[in-house]
């Protein structure tokens, strides 16, 4: 079975049809893959029983001529997704034990494309953090380790259960979501591809909200075509979301193509910054080669306001989550404690208890900046700050198609090792200005450190240009020759 | 202390130090009942309904649920705006105001505080409806769009509170006014003539015991003319006359305060209407800090010219120019305030008009005659069992002569009662005016014989008795004789 869960999406997908194995021999080589990895506490919930039924549902419809494109692929579900029935906590105290009566659009539509659920990935709490330590499960252990070391690596954050899933092979594809790097760090630290596609690409119905005006839901899986195949099925318009966007999802698959002719790529002098390992550099050195030799054309560009970039992230994002965190107050779901207080005593019992180190952090950070005699000097600027970012970007991409750049600033480093949070912070900063763009933007493998520890490069695109974001990981795939792979020790 | 009530003075508190004039604004919270449904939910907002049956995902702020405007909510808040000869600004937002509450399941109420729906427009309002000159315009500051909050039940339970999140997310409509008001009646008439011009728009139905208008009542005093003092504002009343009495009381405690060498503080109070006191509820130093900013999870509101168009010319004609075209059809000034102070009795009169009734004639009828009955019978004017047409029926009667009114009022009674027709009425039981002068002669004749020594009376000179004469006819007579005919006649036969 261990062949199985080596293959990509576009394998299986493939295989299914061609009648070399059933979904049920899928999703059963899943689910025992799955639960054989407790080691790793990527899953905080399993459910074999969900894969197991979309299994059989496709096999049923197997050679029908329009099987859905995800028919028969069992799929991890990162915890922020809402799941009818099972599970969904935001990886927080305050949710233990929440079933929505409710599925997102998100992972509605993978259902819809005939995807089954493998289980609940761990993550950040409340997809706050970039290590997966923040969660209340406790942490996600890297399947990665460095060269003759058995230190427990991070696998990023904070969508780490869900890479940690795809690079154990535990999951064929999962999805993640995207704040402020949340599927492109761990993409990068555990050797896989993640996309964020443009803001309002997927719905956040039905997504725990962190940061409303930044959340993106995105896939993560082995290859850059496995990723199109995943963000199709999740992308379209949903009038539940106001800020879902009303247009046509792209043929983003059938489109892919690695031949990089007549494209500009940007790269931007302020992403060279110090304190970055040189291997870093020279990776990002490397890309641009592989780039060139697909038929791009690299130019210098300038994205001046960049150093601006995660002082301004961490402004906005948490002003956002100090209010859209406010509805978990112990009234009428999850955890309630009920203090000796009489309402407000109920109030700080209950987000005392509830909420950990890190999002009590954030909570605090937004609240003051949104707080009267502070406002103007933190959020409006911010705010402004924004919009110069996004200016940055669009004079950018009048000179370029798409941007390279490295992923994160480091490899995977070590469960404890980062206890300072401003330098939790800084693994975004390459990742956080996208984000405040609201830009497509790409995390695939590029080589192993000298640790052999994975590292990514980071492709950011021109607004609803998804396309060549994926075309360019696909040149980089291909010519990266990333076939590395965890040796199992779990 | 002494509240100087005169109608024709400004009003002045009359205190220990002199005399003080009170300022008034109101914040006037109305609901869109027009819309069926919740601001940002596809909930019901039916009155009455059990607790917690009108709650979707959305308004129990489940996570990861989203709000989508409602359109009808906003076109509604549009042509009020317009109804209030307001500017619509074209594009607004919406922004959170954050405070923990436990009928607050989001932890923040949506609302527009920095680019709200509706900027300045006025109200005109009349202090004495037989006045023209007593009019006054009210200035409006804002209209914005924001969700209600749901209610707390502390009577269910020893030890707990419930909560019922029906009114949750309902839309509402804070109009804000300036401070332009200067007595309770002011505040009243301003109170009473917006929420004739909600429910002409039909926006609101203004039902206050129901919950769907209330306002905020700000109040300060100072001497005539001089700086606006500290206000208090004083929380949802829910009634015109609570918000009189309010102004009032708050007026009178200021400055009492005041002229004991106390200070006014800046705080939010609550009425109680059962012993008619407000008292303090918290100060400016305890004020939530809301901390607002722009709702990241709605985009902005871009009004485009097709919306606006259909709002305005869904408009329907309001009461100011259905006002003046009354007085321009020769109704006076007063009948034609009381027939378009409630759209209802306005969209009735209406009816009777375009039914071929003459205006003038329609107008003393409608306010002396159908409002009497009414009354009486305790029903509205809606409801009435009289329709607009089979009045015009009854007062086309009178006008051609077929009948006299004091027929018509028995003719009336008898509709009421029995829903039939004026005509067949008077036809079926012979109720037709007669000015068959033999009959009529013939009926004085006996008068004139019955009465000898009246008529020795009347012509020794005590001529006030004709009146008696004509009676008596006319009493012979059923009422059914055509009365000029029976002046002319009396006077012939008594020289």
């Amino acid at each position: 079975m261990s062949e199985i869960t080596s293959k990509t999406i576009a394998e299986l997908r493939a295989g299914l049809r061609a009648g070399e194995f059933s979904a049920r021999e899928i999703a059963e080589a899943y689910n025992a893959a799955v639960a054989a990895s407790k080691l790793l506490n990527a899953y905080t919930v399993e459910t074999p029983e969900d894969a197991l039924a979309a299994a059989e549902a496709a096999d049923k419809a197997r050679g029908q001529a329009d099987l859905p494109s995800l028919a028969g692929i069992p799929l991890g579900i990162k915890d922020l997704f809402a799941t009818r029935g099972v599970d969904t906590t935001a990886g927080s105290n305050i949710l233990k034990g929440f079933k929505p009566p409710y599925e997102s659009t998100v992972t509605a539509n993978l259902r819809k494309a005939g995807a089954g659920m493998l289980g609940k990935l761990n993550m950040d709490e409340f997809a706050m953090g970039s290590s997966n330590e923040t969660s209340a499960y406790g942490p996600v252990i890297s399947p990665w380790r460095r060269k003759g070391s058995n230190v427990g690596l991070t696998p990023g954050g904070s969508s780490g259960g869900s890479a940690a899933a795809v690079a154990a092979e535990i999951a064929p594809g999962v999805t993640g979501t995207d704040t402020g790097g949340s599927i492109r760090q761990p993409a990068a630290f555990v050797g896989i591809s993640g996309i964020k596609p443009t803001y309002g690409r997927c719905s956040r119905w039905g997504i725990v909200a962190f940061a409303s005006s930044l959340d993106q839901a995105g896939p993560m899986a082995k290859t850059v075509r496995d990723c199109a195949i995943l963000l199709e099925a999740m992308a379209g318009f949903d009038p539940k979301d106001s800020t879902s966007l009303d247009l046509p999802v792209p043929q983003w698959e059938k489109n892919l193509s690695s031949d990089l002719r007549g494209k500009r790529v940007g790269i931007p002098r302020e992403y060279r910054i110090d304190g970055v390992p040189d291997d870093i550099n020279a990776l990002w050195d490397r890309g641009i080669e592989w780039l060139k030799d697909a038929g791009a054309t690299p130019v210098e560009i300038s994205l001046p306001h960049t150093k601006y970039a995660l002082p301004t992230y961490y402004i906005i994002a948490p002003a956002e989550a100090s209010s859209n965190l406010a509805r978990y107050d112990g009234v009428r779901y999850g955890l309630r404690e009920t203090g000796n207080d009489g309402l407000d005593g109920m109030y700080s019992a209950t987000r005392e208890a509830g909420f950990g180190a890190e999002v009590k952090r954030r909570v605090m950070i937004g609240t003051y900046v949104l707080s009267a005699g502070f406002y103007d000097a933190y959020f409006t600027k911010a705010q402004k700050v924004r919009t110069l970012i996004k200016q940055d970007f669009a004079n950018a991409f009048k000179q370029c198609d798409v941007i390279l750049t490295p992923t994160a600033p480091s490899a995977a480093f070590g469960i404890g090792e980062t206890t300072d949070p401003l330098a939790m912070y800084l693994n975004d900063v390459f990742a956080v200005p996208a984000s405040l763009a609201g830009l497509p933007a790409m995390s695939v493998p590029g080589g192993l450190d000298a640790n052999g520890l994975p590292l990514g490069l980071h492709l950011i695109g021109n607004e609803l240009d998804e396309q060549t974001v994926l075309d360019a990981g696909l040149a980089i795939e291909e010519r990266a020759g990333f076939t590395a792979r965890p040796e199992k020790w779990w | 202390m002494v509240v100087m009530a005169d109608a024709s003075a400004p009003f002045r508190i009359r205190g220990e130090t002199g005399d003080w004039e009170v300022v008034v604004g109101l914040e006037v919270h109305a609901q869109v009942t027009a819309s069926k449904a919740k601001l940002f939910s596809g909930a019901a907002t039916a009155f009455g309904a059990e607790p917690n049956t009108q709650v979707s995902l959305v308004d129990a702020a489940m996570p990861g649920m989203l709000p989508v405007p409602n359109r009808e909510c906003i076109r509604q808040a549009v042509r009020t705006g317009m109804a209030l000869e307001a500017k619509i600004n074209r594009w607004s937002r919406f922004d959170r105001k954050n405070y923990f509450y436990a009928d607050l399941p989001q932890g923040y109420q949506i609302s527009q505080l920095y680019h709200p729906l509706v900027g300045e427009g006025e109200i005109e309002v009349l202090l004495d409806e037989k006045d023209e000159g007593s009019a006054k315009r009210i200035g409006i500051e804002r209209i914005h769009v924001e969700q209600d909050a749901g209610k707390l039940m502390h009577d269910q339970h020893p030890t707990m509170s419930y909560v019922d999140l029906n009114r949750c997310g309902v839309a509402l409509m804070e109009i804000v006014s300036r401070p332009d008001m200067r007595s309770p009646a002011e505040a009243g008439a301003y109170l009473r003539k917006l929420r004739a011009i909600l429910r002409y728009v039909g926006s609101c139905d203004g039902n206050m015991e129901e919950g769907s208008m209330r306002a905020d009542v700000n109040v300060s005093v100072r001497r005539p003319g001089a700086e606006f003092g500290t206000r208090t504002e004083t929380k949802n009343v829910n009634s015109v006359r609570f918000v009189m009495a309010v102004v009032e009381h708050e007026a009178k405690r200021q400055v009492e305060l005041l002229e004991s060498g106390g200070k006014v503080t800046q705080e939010t109070r609550l009425y109680d209407p059962d012993k008619n006191v407000t008292r303090s509820l918290r100060s400016k130093e305890d004020a939530h800090d809301y901390r607002y900013f722009p709702d990241p999870d709605l985009l902005p509101l871009e009004l485009d010219d097709e919306f606006l168009e259909e709002c305005r010319s869904s408009l329907p004609e309001l009461p100011d120019a259905k006002r003046k075209r009354f007085e321009d059809q020769g109704i006076t000034p007063y009948n034609a305030g009381v027939l378009t102070a409630e759209v209802e009795t306005a969209r009735w009169f209406d009816a009777l008009l375009e039914a071929g009734a003459e205006p003038k004639q329609a107008a003393n009828w409608v306010v002396a005659e159908l409002f009497g009955a009414l009354n009486r019978r305790g029903e509205a004017i809606d409801k009435s069992p009289v329709a607009p047409e089979q009045a015009a029926e009854l007062l086309a009667l009178v006008a051609d002569g077929t009948i006299s009114g004091t027929i018509a009022k028995q003719v009336f009674e008898i509709m009421l009662e029995s829903g039939e027709g004026a005509a067949a009425i008077v036809e079926q039981r012979g109720l037709k005016q007669t000015s068959d002068t033999g009959a009529i002669d013939a009926e004085i004749d006996k008068v004139l014989e019955a009465n000898a020594d009246k008529v020795a009376e009347y012509k020794s000179g005590k001529q006030q008795l004709f009146g008696f004469f004509v009676g008596q006819t006319m009493k012979a007579m059923q009422g059914k004789a055509n009365p000029q005919l029976v002046n002319e006649r009396l006077r012939s036969k008594l020289g």
